[in-house]
């Protein structure tokens, strides 16, 4: 467990400096600070506008964080054969996935919470004043976190089995796919063939299935997340990473390092 | 017992893009390294040296046969805590500095945290890094970068250091410097494993050397034996002989080259060495040196790579009789 923990923080200590990722917290800042002005174009919706865009710019640079530093996880590590250095050592493979998993997670959850103060911030500039209302997109960031969580899953799978570019294009076209899985499976049966019917429907049930995680308009417009969805989404993602990462450490008990 | 053993080690590798066939990098290797002693495994670039070390390490996995590691199985993660690795040409995280590195190391051996300071900072100042020890690695120059790779195989206070090509990228000094570590760490009774295709750095360290030539063993053996073995001629040199010795010399077989007032011979039988040093003490000839040219480690290798025949058949079976 200590060796699972010193992977995990010596994984967050290398990506917390990581240049690229202060560029992109600065442009999600940005992203957030420029939703103030699109607020003000808006009359009378500006909250709405600020809630949505703000929200949306912690998703997608967050994404696209958990992509660029989660497909070098492990493939970079084999390139660069700085993965010698821990597995002579009496680290077992498991260990070094799971830390490596763990490191990116805690990342992107500091990354996440710098953006989500630049965007309380915004919100305070905007309103002058916070209130208990404003708790609500807390719940919104709570489900773009768990989305990261798969989609770094995903990542550090594909790490294990694939070059990094190939990774980033697999691991984004499933976080897209996650989005429209509804409409995918709609497709299929409106094909009205059983092949490609049971494509989508298994596809439907295999990939993770993100729309449930996407309450940021719901938000905006000050509606409140259930207790329901919130158990039944923490629940599916912790399960749907299980799988995940029992997988890639599968694939990854049977790598040589030549 | 020995520290390695392998018996029968083998390994192929999968080549070829639709039709995977596979190509043999080591074939049937058996090896006994035992405690304390500084083994050398030789062999050009190619030869199956690191093979040999990654699958001591489980970074790879035997086609064939079996390794054991202080008796146990190799497979034992745990066996690792007694194994200190330096990878051949090391790199390491770009962000961290090399103290953070040998701590982080420290912790996956299980070290407290003050142990791992303490530990951190005696290899930084015993490896030369210890002014640099808080710059980030990627400005580091590729000799200290290897320095920082010695510096973590030794962090868990290994008995049994497992060293890649350890000379490679250090300038002369840093090479005098490892050669002067190993030999400490042999004084230290730790059993030392390194590959090299560095002649004269095995000539100096290694007690017993293993020659891998195409993934094959071509030989095994304690060093001066092999050395000893290979004495090809003795040369003596002589001052002030007369006219009449070296036509002596000369009748008996033994040649005889002039430069100024010395004369070097080379004589190729012992019998013929003790006839030569009679005739120097009667005729009151002042002998200078008296050398016997040895074959060196250089002139075996070559032997055995290059013509691929076997120097010292009989000695060679010796030795692999007992590595099995």
């Amino acid at each position: 467990m200590a060796r699972i923990g010193s992977i995990a923080w010596h994984t967050f200590k290398e990506a917390a400096r990581d240049r690229v990722l202060y560029n992109l917290i600065v442009f999600a800042l940005l992203m957030i600070g420029a939703s103030i002005l699109f607020g003000q174009i808006s009359v009378g919706i500006e909250g709405i506008i600020l809630v949505d865009l703000g929200l949306s710019s912690i998703a997608v640079f967050g994404l696209l964080m958990a992509i660029l530093i989660g497909i070098g996880l492990v493939s970079e590590e084999i390139e660069r054969r700085t993965i010698f250095n821990v597995l002579s050592k009496p680290v077992r493979r498991y260990e070094f996935i799971l830390g490596k998993y763990l490191g990116l997670l805690l990342t992107l959850s500091i990354n996440t919470g710098v953006m989500t103060a630049g965007f309380y911030l915004a919100l305070f500039f905007q309103k002058r004043h916070l209130s208990a209302e404003d708790v609500l997109p807390l719940g919104a960031i709570y489900f773009i976190l768990l989305q990261f969580a798969i989609v770094v899953a995903w990542a550090l799978f594909f790490s294990c089995i694939s070059t990094p570019v190939l990774s980033a294009v697999f691991t984004f076209s499933i976080y897209v796919a996650g989005h429209f899985l509804s409409d995918l499976q709609f497709f299929g049966e409106e094909t009205r063939s059983s092949i490609v019917s049971g494509l989508t429907t298994f596809l439907y049930y295999v990939l993770p299935n993100f729309a449930d995680f996407d309450v940021i308009t719901r938000t905006a417009h000050g509606e409140k997340i259930s207790g329901l969805l919130f158990t039944a989404n923490s629940l599916y993602a912790l399960l749907y990473v299980t799988v995940l990462i029992s997988a890639a450490v599968l694939v990854f008990e049977e790598k040589e390092f030549r | 017992m020995p520290v390695i053993e392998t018996i029968n080690l083998t390994k192929d590798y999968a080549v070829g893009f639709w039709r995977k066939r596979p190509r043999r990098v080591l074939d049937d290797l058996n090896l006994a390294v035992e405690s304390g002693e500084v083994f050398g495994l030789l062999g050009p670039n190619g030869a199956g040296k690191s093979t040999t070390l990654k699958l001591i390490l489980r970074l790879i996995f035997p086609t064939r046969g079996t390794i054991s590691i202080f008796g146990a199985d190799w497979s034992d993660a745990s066996l690792r805590a007694r194994i200190g690795f330096l990878p051949e040409n090391p790199s390491f995280y770009d962000n961290l500095t090399a103290e953070e590195f040998l701590k982080y190391a420290g912790s996956l051996f299980g070290l407290a945290p003050g142990e791992r300071r303490r530990r951190a900072a005696q290899l930084l100042e015993q490896v030369g890094l210890a002014e640099v020890a808080d710059i980030p690695v990627r400005r580091y120059s590729k000799g200290m970068v290897q320095r920082l790779g010695i510096a973590q195989a030794l962090v868990n206070d290994p008995d049994l250091v497992i060293l890649d090509e350890p000379m490679s990228g250090l300038d002369p000094l840093g090479r005098r410097e490892v050669r002067d570590l190993i030999l400490e760490l042999k004084a230290a009774r730790k059993t030392v494993v390194f590959s090299t295709h560095i002649l004269p750095d095995a000539e100096t360290l290694c007690d017993r050397v293993a020659i891998l030539h195409r993934g094959r063993l071509q030989g095994l053996g304690e060093l001066s034996r092999i050395l000893a073995m290979g004495i090809a001629s003795t040369e003596i040199v002589l001052e002030n002989v007369a006219g009449g010795v070296l036509n002596a010399l000369a009748t008996a077989g033994i040649a005889a080259v002039r430069t100024g007032d010395r004369v070097r011979l080379s004589v190729q039988d012992e019998a013929e060495v003790g006839k030569v040093l009679e005739i120097a003490v009667r005729e009151k000839i002042k002998l200078v040196s008296m050398t016997p040219v040895r074959m060196t480690l250089e002139d075996y290798f070559l032997e055995k790579v290059e013509k691929g025949q076997p120097v010292r058949e009989r000695f060679d079976r010796q030795e692999l009789s007992r590595g099995n």
